[in-house]
């Protein structure tokens, strides 16, 4: 019982996190100062989950595998490399550390 | 018209390269809110709550032997993030508040990650055409993991992790970079920057790394998610002309 609540509760909330700006500011051109601060959200966001999603292991840092595939495909996007196979690139050097430790 | 990826519509196209990593992250949920959730329960879960950082972040309270309403509160923390990544979308949305509304529940991390088109313009069309290939995975991802997770083991092991961050990267890039990454949709109308302090097409790298460092200070000490959702407060310099 207590794990259906927790799920419903999780699902709602999300939702409704997910909804809030897109009901109550959409479709409106918010005043100027606004927009350049909704223009930065994205990069900011995006480097934010970057960081999280390759240096961090629940609240630890750490340096490991996935470090150097973002190295080796941070490299190959600067060189213009298709982003497809500078993913796959990553996953190989990755998974290759990964095995060799 | 064949049905072929050259004619799907952009956002299905662009998120066909995280379909798969999606699915093994689903897998690896799978793989651990079983035993402690129940079979049920763990595929109902990402069916209706979507959102490996909320699931893995209540999965981690329960794990370490914390109460449901902590895991309810720390799952629901972590997804804070969606609060800013939802009003950065809003004005390049159209329609009733209904079908805002409904846009707005198909929002995902990769899907808000595609759908940017620079200078705080979105493509809607394109955020909402994203979600299939990650709700899918997701929900089939986590039912392998449930049923069959002991004969594959975890899937994250082989490094499909590491693709998040660089597909990220590659549509993060274009943003900060635009001279060197042409990708057609450049900040054609981006705000004027008469007498800027901070140069208008630094600002992006500047919110960038100050986002990445924030997230690095913050996530040892904060929960799960908080760090994301602070970080994107490095957005509010751009309140300075």
């Amino acid at each position: 019982m207590r794990t259906w609540l927790l799920i419903l509760v999780l699902a709602v909330g999300t939702v409704l996190m997910k909804t809030l700006g897109p009901v109550l500011a959409g479709g409106r051109q918010p005043p100027a100062r606004l927009t350049r601060v909704i223009a930065l959200i994205a990069p900011a966001l995006i480097s934010a989950l970057i960081v999280a999603g390759t240096f961090t292991h629940g609240q630890q840092l750490v340096i490991d595998a996935r470090a150097a595939g973002l190295v080796v495909g941070a490299i190959a996007l600067w060189y213009r490399v298709p982003a497809v196979l500078a993913m796959l690139l990553a996953v190989i050097v990755c998974a290759l550390l990964r095995l060799a430790t | 018209m064949r049905w072929t990826p050259k004619t799907w519509p952009e956002g299905l196209r662009a998120s066909v390269p995280i379909a798969l990593p999606v699915a093994a992250v689903g897998m690896s949920f799978g793989l651990l809110a079983a035993p402690l959730l129940g079979a049920l329960p763990s595929i109902v879960m990402s069916t209706v709550v979507w959102s490996g950082t909320a699931q893995f972040a209540a999965l981690s309270i329960l794990t370490s032997g914390g109460g449901t309403a902590l895991a309810a509160g720390t799952g629901l923390l972590a997804n804070t993030r969606f609060l800013p990544m939802g009003f950065a979308i809003a004005p390049s949305m159209k329609g009733a508040p209904l079908r805002r509304f409904l846009t707005g529940a198909l929002l995902a991390d990769a899907s808000f990650v595609i759908g940017h088109r620079g200078g705080g313009r979105f493509d809607i069309r394109a955020i909402a055409w994203a979600a299939p290939l990650q709700y899918l995975p997701w929900i089939g991802g986590t039912v392998v993991g449930v049923v069959g997770a002991d004969a594959i083991g975890d899937p994250t092991r082989w490094g499909l992790d590491v693709l998040f961050p660089v597909f990220y990267l590659s549509l993060l890039l274009p943003d900060l970079f635009p001279e060197r990454f042409q990708g057609g949709q450049r900040r054609a109308d981006g705000p004027s920057s008469h007498g800027s302090s901070v140069p208008q097409n630094l600002r992006p790298i500047i919110v960038a790394l100050l986002a990445a460092a924030i997230t690095l200070c913050l996530t040892p000490i904060a929960p799960p998610g908080v760090p994301v959702v602070v970080a994107a407060a490095a957005a509010l310099i751009g309140l300075r002309a």
